[in-house]
């Protein structure tokens, strides 16, 4: 739903418009990045054991296209927090507690880790011993998943908050357990999906990749044995994908069923609901199976959310809003009775945000946990973008099933000796590589846009959210932001389409 | 400091005897500048900059209830 006919309304379509633009060019450098990176160690770990100069070789080249992505992919993500202090200040100060820490983590170890090893990489053939130089390729491995774990705990919480308390002294979420929040089911599940994902799309482009050798009649040898590592690993990485992807779709029912409801595109809750596969075919039962792996159970529709379901108990979004103004209404009467020096008033209204109490426990079950409904004015506003999440799930999910054939097929042709005999699986898999990139932002997609309006699930939209800014000025830098990105891909895939045409180096 | 030596050797080498490394790296310098000597100077302010800790509070708590 666009709000563009007012001036916070404007603030708040552009900025979320630019930290999508912003995030999908960041993710086009990520997972090529976290996959790879296991790749070349991989690799490198056989020319190890075995000696073979053939395997020095492969590695070298693999890495250094590897190189070329993290290079121009570096330091995207910062733009995010960026947009995070200017555009989004309410919020960055709402979760200031929670999203500082695993991003200073994340900044400070991963990103070290990373950076240091990545030089040993480089530069260390030849000068470091083997064994050095492969241990620095793992840490560069698991630098550069460790970054990925930390963002996507941040995120997960964004979904799913947990481990915090709201300290209306400060109008801020303050951590109270780590792990909690390091540990919460939303965030492992999102962790092991995402990366796996990410583990999926590198082994496409080195298929990919191998396969366009294949049809030029070049490297024969190195394509043939890295098509037959990353099928392997992309096999091992899909299968856990799925797996990943139905623990997903477990989280997404119990915490954000407004999600799976627009996924879905289920207006009426009901029992046995069926899987859609595309509209016109169904499956029957099969979402009751995998929203809440019991084939009778009840899956939550649209119209539960909006219009309740007494017999579910589930409230109405009227009855929501209603809640959540009246957790806006207490905080303020708290800010009021410190204003005017009451202390005892302001300390009893502290204790209805402080779950550690009884009253604070009820408090937060009956009407804090709506607190982000209170900022909306009608039930439709919870709906998100329905026919993009529809979509954009069914290119993830049918792009990723036709992965699995692919790995599949690459493996049957190998085991023939006929990887090279035919011209059409090999152009397959060379389409393949775009396929994975859009199947790879579909996903994000579908978890970004299935959550509007919420910055935070439940406890603020993003009409709440985003700062007093002019419009204009967002307008302007979404701009910048499209121009300078799509230069920094245009650049990304001349010099890798370069490098690749040249083939390994002999050296 | 023979180590620290090494080190800085071992880096400069590296450096100087890169190839496509030199571009790659050219890139990374350009959109660095960019990032953080225009875009961040001059279009991303911190909204909430040069206010302290209750002011803060304060500010934010004023557009959580008002919004």
């Amino acid at each position: 739903m666009t709000l563009l006919d007012t001036d916070l309304g404007a603030v708040v379509d552009w900025s979320r418009a630019q930290f999508a633009l912003t995030a999908i060019y960041h993710w086009f450098f990520v997972p090529l990045t976290l996959g790879l990176s296991f790749l070349i160690a991989l690799m490198e770990t056989v020319y190890v054991r075995t000696g073979d100069e053939f395997w020095k070789r492969t590695t070298r080249f693999w890495m250094r296209l590897f190189g070329i992505n993290f290079a121009i992919g570096v330091a995207t993500g910062l733009i995010l927090e960026f947009e995070f202090g200017t555009n989004w200040s309410n919020y960055s100060y709402f979760v200031g507690d929670i999203f500082g820490a695993p991003l200073a983590i994340e900044g400070i170890m991963a990103f070290f880790l990373e950076s240091t090893f990545i030089a040993v990489m480089f530069f260390g053939w030849n000068k470091v011993s083997r064994g050095f130089h492969l241990t620095a390729t793992w840490l560069t491995a698991v630098g550069a998943n460790l970054s990925a774990l930390w963002i996507l705990v941040a995120n997960a919480w964004m979904q799913y908050p947990a481990g915090m308390r709201f300290n209306p002294q400060t109008a801020r979420n303050e951590m109270v357990n780590f792990w909690e929040v390091l540990f919460s089911p939303v965030a492992m599940n999102k962790f092991f999906h995402t990366v796996t994902s990410a583990f999926v799309l590198a082994a496409i482009f080195v298929i990919g990749v191998s396969a366009w050798y294949l049809l030029r009649g070049r490297e024969e040898k190195m394509a043939r044995k890295s098509i037959r590592m990353a099928a392997v690993f992309g096999l091992f990485g899909a299968l856990f994908m799925l797996w990943t992807g139905d623990g997903s779709a477990i989280q997404v029912a119990r915490y954000q069923p407004m999600k799976l409801a627009a996924m879905e595109n289920l207006r009426e809750g009901q029992e046995r609901a069926p899987l859609t596969i595309v509209p016109g075919i169904e499956v029957p039962g099969m979402l009751s199976v995998l929203a809440h792996h019991s084939a009778g159970a009840y899956v939550i529709g649209i119209d539960d959310l909006t219009e309740g379901n007494p017999e579910r108990g589930l409230p109405s979004g009227e009855e929501m809003i209603e809640r959540g103004r009246r957790a806006i209404e207490t905080f303020a009467a708290f800010k009021a009775a410190q204003k005017a020096g009451d202390t005892a008033a302001a300390d009893s209204i502290a204790r209805l945000f402080d779950p550690q109490t009884e009253e604070g426990k009820a408090f937060g079950e009956e009407y804090f946990r709506y607190f982000g409904y209170g900022y909306l004015t009608s039930p439709e506003e919870t709906v998100p973008n329905v026919p993009l999440v529809f979509w954009s799930f069914r290119v993830m999910v049918g792009l990723g099933i036709w992965f699995v054939v692919l790995f599949a097929g690459m493996l049957i042709l190998d085991r023939k000796g006929a990887l090279a005999r035919y011209q059409w699986p090999l152009r397959l898999a060379l389409w393949s590589i775009p396929a994975a990139y859009v199947a790879s932002q579909a996903g994000w997609v579908v978890a970004e846009v299935g959550r509007q309006p919420w910055t935070i699930q439940n406890l603020l939209p993003t009409g709440a959210a985003v700062s007093r800014i002019e419009p204009g000025a967002v307008q302007t830098t979404f701009w910048i932001f499209a121009v300078l990105f799509t230069i920094l891909l245009v650049a990304e895939i001349g010099i890798m389409v370069k490098q690749i045409k040249r083939g390994p180096a002999d050296n | 400091m023979t180590w620290l030596r090494k080190i800085a050797e071992f880096y400069y080498d590296g450096f100087r005897a890169m190839t496509v490394g030199k571009t790659l790296w050219a890139v990374i310098i350009v959109k660095l500048v960019i990032l953080f000597l225009v875009l961040k100077l001059f279009f991303f302010p911190d909204a909430l900059s040069g206010m302290d800790d209750g002011q803060k509070a304060d500010f934010v708590s004023r557009e959580l209830i008002e919004r």
